[in-house]
């Protein structure tokens, strides 16, 4: 029988960086600090993946994305695992991906920091992603996806979408 | 884990989902109804953060008995729903649909809030990432009730009536559920009479804050039933069922 060499780590991990986030497809899973880890054993790989928001539809998309971006590589099998202890957060963001949400029009998520149970108003200030503005103001807490809200500029007077702070 | 905890922990997780269930499909009924187009689609993403949740609950319940979350929510008749009767209800007019889903956001975020020190980890993870999302829910609800009590004479009349209508039941999602005493000891479950205290203290404060004032009254028991249940279940369950076959 003819055996293929089992694929290493970097290749992995290279494959799924190239797996875009469906909801906001400039960006990929691995910079937006969705995918916790890799494991080879035997001729499959395991792939620890953790979700952004509970009730998100683009999951189902994302573990199938990851399914194929892995089968061409010449795996036995490929296990996408859900691992939701620690949850996800948006401070596990990096700094290109924040650059290319900007550049997409998408204002990138400020950092998070402990809320009481009932907050008030976002006080964050949040950046035009068009003109960079701070006069911004938000015109509704909920957007396309449960990860964004709507804004508009006042000084460039354009609506734009930023991401929740989670 | 003892079969006694274990049963406790089924009926919990399978009663949060079906308030969750029920809840998130009232909200859905707004869609292309609500007043305007932002709150159509603040509605949509709180029903499927809901449904996010119930997803969650069944999940864990089916790591514990093996039961399948779709057939529990698409095929289970109505007599074994385990949703507290405030979830039940028609979804109303604007000021009702606003002020249940306060009052629920509020119990729903103390409940997680006390869950993520749950002894039994997958329920103590599961809690911690509901009640990122349920924040926003409270900020949004919490401003509409502000707004409508403290808005036109009109939609303080709505409101009022809404919180004499809505207050004994939402008194009635503290009531314990049979035999999870064992597993709120164990400390496994949150003691829902603990959180009574909490949740009474800040929604009252911000009820008052808008002009309001809970009525006095006794709670609607858990386990009472409305004639809103089976024509809901009837509507939401109606594709599964006449498709079972059928795969996303």
């Amino acid at each position: 029988m003819l055996s293929f060499p089992v694929p290493g780590e970097a290749a992995v991990w290279e494959a799924l960086s190239g797996v875009l986030d469906p909801e906001i497809p400039v960006v990929g899973i691995v910079e937006m600090g969705m995918v916790r880890g890799v494991s080879l054993r035997g001729d499959g790989v395991t792939v620890r993946f953790t979700p952004t928001f509970s009730g998100c539809p683009a999951l189902h998309v994302i573990r199938e994305s990851i399914r194929s971006a892995l089968k061409p590589l010449g795996f036995g099998s490929v296990e996408v695992e859900t691992v939701i202890s620690p949850p996800w957060t948006t401070d596990d963001i990096t700094a290109p991906a924040r650059a290319k949400l900007e550049r997409y029009g998408v204002a990138p998520p400020s950092p998070t920091r402990e809320h009481p149970l009932f907050m008030t108003l976002e006080a964050d200030p949040v950046r035009c992603p068009r003109c960079h503005s701070f006069d911004t103001r938000m015109t509704a807490s909920f957007g396309s996806a449960l990860c964004k809200r709507m804004y508009v500029c006042n000084a460039c007077k354009e609506p734009f979408e930023g991401m929740k702070s989670v | 884990m003892t079969a006694e905890l274990r049963a406790a922990l089924i009926a919990r997780l399978t009663a949060l989902a079906d308030d969750e269930l029920l809840l998130s499909h009232r909200l859905a009924e707004w869609t292309g109804h609500a007043p305007i187009l932002e709150e159509d689609i603040a509605l949509a993403n709180i029903a499927q953060d809901e449904l996010g949740h119930a997803t969650s609950w069944l999940e864990l319940r089916r790591v514990l008995d093996g039961s399948d979350p779709d057939r529990l929510a698409f095929h289970r008749p109505p007599a074994e729903f385990r949703n507290c009767a405030l979830t039940e209800l028609p979804k109303g007019d604007w000021a009702f649909t606003m002020l249940r889903q306060y009052l629920y956001d509020a119990w729903e975020a103390i409940y997680q809030d006390a869950a993520r020190n749950s002894s039994y980890a997958p329920l103590a993870q599961a809690a911690a990432l509901a009640l990122r999302e349920e924040r926003f829910h409270l900020q949004h609800t919490a401003l509409w009730v502000e707004r409508l009590s403290m808005g036109t004479p009109e939609s303080e009349r709505r409101m009022k009536a809404a919180l004499t209508q809505l207050w004994p039941y939402a008194l009635g999602l503290f009531e314990p559920l049979e035999g999870e005493e064992m597993a709120i000891m164990a400390g496994v479950l949150p003691d829902p009479a603990a959180l009574k205290r909490r949740w009474l203290e800040l929604v009252t404060a911000g009820l008052t804050r808008f002009g309001m004032a809970p009525p006095d009254a006794r709670p609607v028991p858990r386990g009472t039933r409305t004639e809103h249940l089976a024509p809901l279940l009837a509507e939401f369950q109606q594709v599964a069922r006449q498709h079972p076959e059928a795969v996303w």
